[in-house]
């Protein structure tokens, strides 16, 4: 779960503008001139990256997260109250109210990814990280949340970090994935069995022209 | 078992490109003003023809759906088209393969779907975690747009016709249509009270129809084959079409697969997931359509068709068609618990029943897996379940409880057995 919003902690920086002026006017014009309110979620979902940018950078890294100040900029920026993007703010799950790792590891437990074994991953993450869920490490590097289903059943259990999906994991692909993130190296996202999308592992049982046609199979 | 000549989704696994070249070459976009001209009356009664019910969860039938859209010259304000691509019910997966790997077909049918019911904009609701899926269909959407496949005339069929990508940002209930709606214009996810229904007062307070990703992506290729041959699968005409089916949990193989309504849910699983973990006779329960449904033991899924009425007709139901696989090693009252606790972090909080409800479900859900109640409790959960379901604005109350009153109606002997064996180390301790 995420932490409270706290609009008054130490860590909030005073000022927040936004830098990339083109993308918040292509955002606003999405919708109608009269709706502007409409632009709160994907404006904050550009605050978030931005900071997470910056963070990458940082001596001790960080990763995205909203401060106030960016959601006081939105609230002038669509003309509503600061209250009225507070409440969408803490509304949604995907946004961090608070400082976070550069790497956000969200563990799916939902029923699907744990009849696949999702206890077993949580375990190997909490054990190569040294943090429990909700911890961030002492590096920067890494937050380990629990989530709920991120709509990816077939290829059970899998883990989101960041804006990619890791898929068909097993305790020890985990690990390794967390350990080459650490040490900077390139990671392949999806399958971790190499599975194309959602077809049957062993090859798939419709469509078998266009496999043999595609060198699928 | 369905034929792969009648297969609308040929590249659900993504073995060729998602571009708009290789989706031509599928036969995506290939004549669509020509169905545009034959008028929105021709459209929806194909639609209706076809028998396709929302494959969003509710099965509600989409060209009626479509038909309740007013006349725009009459209302004299905008009309709007909002996919639901929100898709978050546990054990479903097949809008995301859609939209990263058949793009195409949900654009050409947003543009057929939008015309139909004099829309002008379409604006398709992701969630947010499926960021590369979200980036994929702006892909899309952008190809199409420089091919004049959108925007103004078109596809050349004249209609001026928009669509945006508007990201969610984790929520489960803005998969609910009016808490949908919500979020797009920039609120808090909390659903409506109905009516008005959409069509009447939706986006913006416009006439609106908010309809299912998999709805609008089969839409084109109806329209391109015919009413008749949609309706031709299935075992009646309330229960027709294709469907896209996600096997998850305890199979051999867990794959997505496009299979025709109403085949046996024992056939799907072993002709296309490769059976049950440690054969048939080691099924022990499955949830047929995303996790709002209610389980079914395995002698009713050896029998059960997987089609809307038929899974009525054993208390439970089609939903998205995300079918939860768990064998004998399961503590099924655990897999249970656990959607207890997924519907309490969901709840939007706004009715009471459903806010505290679902809290006190996961409560004493919680106490059940261990054994820590007493039977009587059973019935009292029970009872819980009824004063939730029907009693708040949407049907997030009503799907908090659904998986127990299954896992009772099912496993009571199970959840007895536990409370006793408590007991019993409770006294020799």
């Amino acid at each position: 779960m995420k932490p409270k919003f706290e609009p008054n902690a130490e860590y909030q920086p005073k000022d927040f503008s936004f830098k990339n002026k083109k993308k918040v006017d292509e955002i606003l014009a999405r919708y109608p001139s009269n709706q502007a309110r409409s632009a709160i979620m994907p404006l904050l979902d550009l605050a978030q990256r931005q900071v997470g940018e910056e963070g990458a950078k940082a001596k001790t890294p960080y990763g995205g997260w909203i401060p106030r100040a960016a959601m006081d900029e939105i609230a002038d920026v669509v003309g509503q109250p600061p209250i009225k993007v507070y409440e969408v703010a803490t509304f949604y799950s995907m946004y961090n109210l608070a400082p976070v790792g550069k790497y956000l590891v969200q563990c799916c437990t939902t029923t699907p990814c744990w009849l696949r074994g999702s206890a077993d991953i949580v375990k190997a993450c909490e054990k190569e990280l040294g943090a429990h869920l909700g911890e961030t490490t002492e590096d920067g590097l890494f937050t380990a949340i629990e989530v709920e289903c991120l709509g990816a059943c077939v290829n059970a259990p899998m883990v989101q970090i960041n804006d990619d999906y890791y898929e068909d994991l097993t305790p020890e692909n985990m690990t390794q994935i967390l350990k080459d993130l650490k040490e900077g190296k390139k990671v392949s996202v999806g399958s971790q069995q190499g599975r194309r999308g959602s077809m049957a592992v062993e090859g798939p049982t419709t469509l078998e022209d266009l496999a043999k046609k595609e060198k699928v199979v | 078992m369905l034929q792969d000549k009648d297969r609308i989704f040929t590249n659900i696994y993504g073995w060729q490109d998602s571009g708009l070249k290789a989706a031509k070459k599928r036969g995506d976009w290939d004549d669509t003003a020509g169905f545009i001209k034959k008028g929105k009356d021709w459209i929806i009664s194909e639609m209706k023809a076809s028998g396709l019910r929302g494959r969003g969860g509710a099965g509600f039938p989409t060209g009626v759906k479509w038909s309740f859209m007013p006349d725009p010259e009459k209302t004299g304000k905008p009309h709007y088209l909002v996919i639901n691509a929100d898709e978050s019910e546990p054990g479903t997966c097949k809008d995301r393969d859609i939209m990263r790997f058949e793009p195409h077909k949900l654009l050409e049918g947003a543009l057929l779907a939008g015309f139909a019911m004099g829309a002008h904009a379409a604006y398709i609701y992701i969630r947010g975690e499926f960021y590369n899926e979200g980036s994929a269909l702006v892909k899309a959407i952008e190809e199409a747009y420089d091919a004049g496949l959108l925007g103004k005339n078109a596809a050349k069929s004249g209609w001026d016709f928009d669509v945006y990508l508007h990201r969610g940002a984790g929520a489960y209930i803005c998969g609910e249509e009016t808490a949908l709606l919500e979020s797009l214009e920039g609120k808090k996810g909390q659903p409506r009270n109905k009516p008005p229904f959409p069509a009447m007062a939706g986006l913006y307070a416009c006439p609106t129809t908010v309809n299912n990703v998999e709805t609008i992506a089969v839409a084109p290729t109806i329209l391109r084959r015919g009413g008749s041959w949609f309706s031709g699968f299935g075992r009646d005409e309330k229960n027709t079409g294709t469907k896209l089916f996600c096997i998850s949990g305890h199979v051999n193989q867990p794959c997505n697969v496009e299979e025709e309504m109403g085949i046996g849910l024992k056939e799907l699983l072993e002709k296309h997931a490769g059976g049950v973990r440690g054969g048939w006779d080691n099924l022990l329960a499955v949830i047929p359509g995303g996790s709002s449904t209610p389980l079914l033991p395995r002698d009713i899924c050896s029998t059960v068709k997987m089609d809307f009425d038929s899974l009525r007709e054993v208390q439970s139901g089609l939903g998205t068609a995300g079918v939860i696989v768990m064998d004998k090693s399961t503590d099924i009252v655990y897999a249970i618990a656990r959607l207890s606790f997924f519907y309490m972090h969901e709840s939007c909080g706004q009715c009471t029943p459903c806010r505290e409800g679902t809290g006190w479900l996961w409560r004493t859900m919680q106490r059940m897996v261990t054994g820590n109640a007493t039977v009587e409790e059973i019935d009292m959960l029970y009872d819980l379940t009824k004063e939730i379901e029907g009693h708040t604005i949407c049907a997030h109350g009503d799907a908090s409880a659904w998986p127990i009153q299954g896992l009772i109606r099912h496993f009571r002997p199970v959840m007895e057995k536990r409370i006793l064996e408590y007991r019993k180390t409770a006294k020799a301790a």
